[in-house]
């Protein structure tokens, strides 16, 4: 599908002599280059209608003579370029420049959102390409990132999966999704990002908070979703993937469609249906774990090269089962959850999402144009608006039963604008402004107290950024960036505990009002906020390269961190914000060495991430209500030192087998308390091999060893609790973390050729091969269930 | 350039416009919270009411709850005892005991000693014939120190074993609310 824009023709030089007497004019001209005016070389230019053909030289210039008086069109071609046509109205001997569209980043192909591809080559980043994404077609973008070493995920079961980059996640990992940065509630860890990663081509992984073109405060790092690019040619291609999956006896089903033209028009449409019933461990049914999930999106846009713009819309619904045995009243359910080895509700499979369930519908609109300027470079101008509405709901009863606990409708506005200055390759520089205003508006008819409160929050950034080619061998980049976040809040405190935070003596002057229990308050805060970024790649010769880098980020505390008050139904637990936290300040370190030759791929990086006034979630103690006793979980800020290792290793060992392994060590330390930090993903080895056969329908067959160590670096956050119905203490061990656990999966697929537009790619797969029984660290249902038992995925794939 | 300043004039204008709402969000006081556990043990042959209570009118808070007893039990007596529980952050006071009725099926009342110097038996029935438990009997034996917890369980299993008989071990479900009452049988 792909080739190159313009077609290469020979250097072919042909005059000839008009026929008509008074066609004496020349007609002369330079043809240069677009961005830096420097001279094209060997175009060729043909006059239409006619056989006259003439070659740029080396200074660019071409000539044609004996034309006749009168309206010509010459077609001016270049290998790289795409062919443009001038009308020239001659009347005498002429010379006219023309500039063509003859670029370096363009050379392949045509980027739709060019403005946003990482390209840097001075920080950590690993691609993930659109095989593997169709590959995970039906799973979740916290499954499919687990492919980079370094990357683990938070999960709250199985279909609510965060990323995690090098032990951090939530509010500290930016999702940038065709451009637009996702706003959907990240900050809690039962929020995981409302994407269909079926609208991805590509993904790329940025570690650390070196991509400051995204924002200042990803200290975990940058999640790029990146569309197709679409190649100028009149077409219209599709596919359509189709899966099922035995455990959750269910499936998903993708299907785009895309149109393009030659003038650069294209109109894209695209829908994802995914439904699930209960998943099962190798022994038990998780009740209530469905999922049903549907996307669409719609995109249309002119890709021009000198303009363009593009106009794009796309909805996400989810609709998502939680575990049944996971709500649980108070510490005596808790106590008997954690003690119990399965789960206390176990019912026969069924395809219902009953109560605790979320629904969440995330809308995306987006307008983008861009303009090249000769000799300078290119402007962006985005506005995109986002809604995010989040529904959980409890187990309730009476009147309330179907009413949601939790009604957040979160809308966000933002307008940003780049100019790259990238006319010099050797020296660019890319500045940017950005401005964000975002509502949260937390519905009362719940009838529950709000957890996060009403809030408008405004944001401004401004950055700029420089990429300077030293020599063949050393690139170095450096950037700065600003910003400014503001949130204004009006938030109910029940009195009592306005009192037993203190905040009576130190935010007394907040108070806007008294509601009988509670006090409305109306806390203002702004910070600002300074990253900068510097990195250097040193290339020893084709096979090594060496990288480091280094950034200083910032982030402003989030409404979870600040505000949170009271009972988080489905989490049960009490978790308190705290109105004194000031913004994580990030200071990271890292390096990385890759190694390339024919038969191998090492990547090996390395980071140190010292972070101050780390903001995390950890239990403190219980309280008592007149529902029982509940753990309480406090926002805490410390100062936290987390390191680690990632190492990718790919090697060829014949022509059809490769071996693959990829490793990471995380270690996360609270300086000030000098203890192990809460939730650092454990060790983790991954090996696989792969088998290949390129002449028989490619035919592959992978095996996939997974390996996840106890996590011996924990805190211990347990407690004793007095357990009035039996009239003992209990230790509740909340913090104990599960056993090493191995898992084997295998995968196989081949493409089998129908016609010449058409090919369907079959695959098939075994995860959790030897149905292992395990729990995760990381998945915070792990007190109640296992995790997920084999799994047999078939999936269709037809390309037209 | 000329875009780029009409784009900012609109976005100036949304954002103005969007912050200028100064309304005041409506408060909210928790629904189906219960406040207020009372347990009346009226003695079948005569004698002085007792009253159990425990309020904890911040809910959720930090606040414990305030429990109070209104006089000692005498031994070996047979009370009918009638449990409430409310809302009375609300105005009125909102009378869960209502609700739990209702929905009996997915309700039931526990009440455990810690000493077994008493024991309940229940006077109450669902549409299924299993108790409810806001009404029943308490009978004491010999004199001391005493403490009955009384414990609302939301969706129980009622067909666990010993479940319909009062004990708690084996009915899972949610627990609604949870007091514990010390008191003195003489």
């Amino acid at each position: 599908m792909i080739k190159l824009l313009c077609k290469s023709v020979l250097a072919i030089c042909i005059t000839t002599s008009s026929l008509a007497q008074n066609c004496q004019i020349s007609f002369k001209g330079k043809i240069t280059d677009f961005h830096d005016s420097t001279p094209i070389i060997g175009a060729s230019l043909k006059i239409e209608n006619s056989n006259k053909y003439a070659v740029t030289d080396f200074n660019g210039l071409f000539e044609f003579k004996n034309l006749c008086k009168g309206k010509i069109t010459i077609e001016i071609e270049h290998i790289s370029c795409e062919t443009k046509k001038i009308t020239v109205n001659l009347n005498e001997n002429t010379f006219k420049e023309i500039t063509l569209e003859h670029h370096i980043e363009d050379l392949k192909e045509v980027i739709v959102t060019s403005s946003h591809n990482v390209t840097s080559k001075t920080v950590q980043t690993t691609n993930i390409d659109h095989n593997t994404i169709e590959q995970y077609s039906g799973k979740n973008l916290g499954d499919i990132l687990k492919n980079v070493a370094g990357v683990s995920s938070i999960n709250t079961g199985n279909s609510i999966v965060k990323p995690v980059i090098n032990g951090l996640h939530s509010s500290r990992i930016i999702v940038m999704t065709n451009g637009v940065r996702l706003q959907d509630q990240e900050w809690g860890i039962e929020h995981a990002p409302n994407i269909d990663i079926n609208n991805a081509d590509n993904i790329t992984v940025v570690k650390g908070a070196n991509s400051l073109e995204f924002g200042g405060d990803a200290i975990g790092g940058v999640i790029v979703l990146e569309p197709a690019k679409y190649v100028l040619k009149d077409s219209v291609f599709g596919k359509t993937i189709l899966g099922l999956q035995s455990n959750g006896r269910g499936g998903n089903l993708h299907s785009s469609i895309t149109k393009t033209t030659k003038k650069g028009w294209f109109l894209n449409a695209k829908t994802t249906l995914k439904r699930f019933g209960d998943f099962n461990t190798p022994n038990y049914t998780l009740t209530n774990t469905g999922l049903d999930s549907k996307a669409f999106s719609f995109q249309t846009g002119l890709k021009e090269f000198e303009q363009g713009f593009t106009v794009d819309y796309s909805f996400v619904n989810n609709n998502i089962g939680i575990l049944r045995a996971s709500h649980i009243g108070n510490l005596d359910d808790l106590v008997s959850a954690i003690n119990n080895k399965e789960p206390l509700i176990i019912e026969d499979f069924s395809y219902d999402i009953n109560e605790p369930k979320q629904e969440i519908n995330h809308h995306i609109f987006k307008v983008d144009y861009y303009k090249r300027f000769q000799d300078l470079g290119k402007l962006d101008i985005q506005y995109d608006f986002q809604k995010n509405q989040r529904y959980e709901y409890d187990i309730r009863v009476g009147d309330d039963k179907d009413k949601a606990a939790i009604d957040l409708d979160l809308t966000t506005h933002s307008i940003n604008s780049t100019f790259d200055f990238n006319n010099n390759l050797d020296q660019t520089y890319k500045v940017g402004i950005k401005g964000v205003y975002q509502n949260n508006f937390a519905n009362p008819l719940t009838g529950v107290r709000r957890l996060i409160p009403d809030y408008d929050k405004i944001d401004a950034g401004i950055f700029a950024l420089g990429n300077f080619v030293l020599n063949e061998k050393t690139t170095v980049n450096i950037g700065l960036r600003y910003d400014y976040n503001y949130i204004n809040a009006k938030k109910f405190y029940l009195k009592s505990r306005w009192e037993e935070r203190g905040y009576d003596e130190k935010f007394g002057n907040l108070i806007t009002g008294d509601y009988r229990t509670q006090w409305l308050v109306n806390p203002i805060f702004s910070f600002h906020n300074v990253s900068t970024s510097a990195g250097i790649v040193y290339q020893f010769n084709d096979k090594n390269a060496v990288l480091f880098n280094y950034g200083l980020s910032n982030r402003a505390p989030n409404a979870s961190e600040l505000f949170s008050d009271g009972l988080h139904h489905s989490a049960s637990r009490i978790e308190l914000g705290d109105l004194d936290l000031q913004q994580e300040v990030s200071n990271r370190i890292s390096s990385t060495y890759n190694f390339q030759s024919n038969n191998s791929t090492i990547s090996a990086e390395v980071f140190f991430n010292k972070i101050h006034n780390f903001i995390y979630l950890e239990p403190t103690g219980t309280e008592q209500t007149i529902r029982g006793a509940f753990p309480v979980w406090e926002y805490k800020a410390t100062n936290a030192n987390l390191f680690g290792f990632d190492v990718t290793w790919q090697q060829k060992i014949s022509d059809a087998f490769v071996y693959s392994n990829k490793s990471s060590l995380t270690f996360g330390n609270d300086a000030k308390n000098n203890k192990s930090l809460i939730d650092i993903p454990a060790p983790s080895f991954k090996n696989s091999l792969e088998y290949r056969n390129k002449k028989w329908h490619q035919l592959g067959v992978r095996l996939e060893s997974e390996l996840i160590l106890k996590q011996n670096n924990y805190p211990d956050n347990n407690f004793t609790v007095y357990l009035p119905q039996q009239d003992t203490y209990a230790l509740v061990d909340i913090s104990s973390t599960p056993p090493n656990y191995h898992l084997l999966h295998i995968h196989t697929d081949a493409v089998f050729h129908l016609s010449k537009k058409t090919d369907v790619q079959i695959s098939a797969s075994i995860k959790n091969l030897l149905n292992t029984n395990y729990r995760d660290y990381l998945n915070r249902l792990r007190y109640y269930a296992d995790d997920l038992g084999r799994n047999y995925n078939l999936q269709l794939k037809i390309n037209y | 350039m000329k875009s780029i300043k009409h784009i900012l004039v609109l976005a100036s204008i949304i954002i103005l416009a969007a912050s200028c709402s100064e309304d005041d969000p409506i408060v909210v006081n928790e629904e189906e919270l219960i406040t207020t556990v009372t347990v009346t043990l009226t003695p079948q042959g005569g004698g002085d009411i007792i009253t159990l209570k425990s309020i904890d009118l911040d809910g959720d808070g930090p606040n414990e709850p305030e429990i109070s007893v209104s006089g000692n039990l005498s031994a070996n007596t047979i009370y009918s005892g009638v449990t409430a529980v409310l809302n009375e952050t609300e105005n009125p006071a909102e009378n869960i005991t209502e609700e739990v009725k209702e929905e009996g099926v997915d309700h039931q009342f526990f009440y455990a000693f810690k000493n077994s110097l008493a024991s309940t038996s229940y006077s109450d029935t669902d549409e299924n014939g299993d108790p409810i438990g806001i009404e029943f009997k308490l009978t004491t034996t010999s004199a001391g120190s005493e403490v009955l917890t009384v414990t609302l369980i939301h969706e129980p299993n009622k067909n666990g074993d010993n479940v319909v008989e009062g004990d708690s071990t084996n009915a899972n479900g949610e627990t609604d609310a949870e007091v514990s009452f010390p008191f003195t049988i003489q």
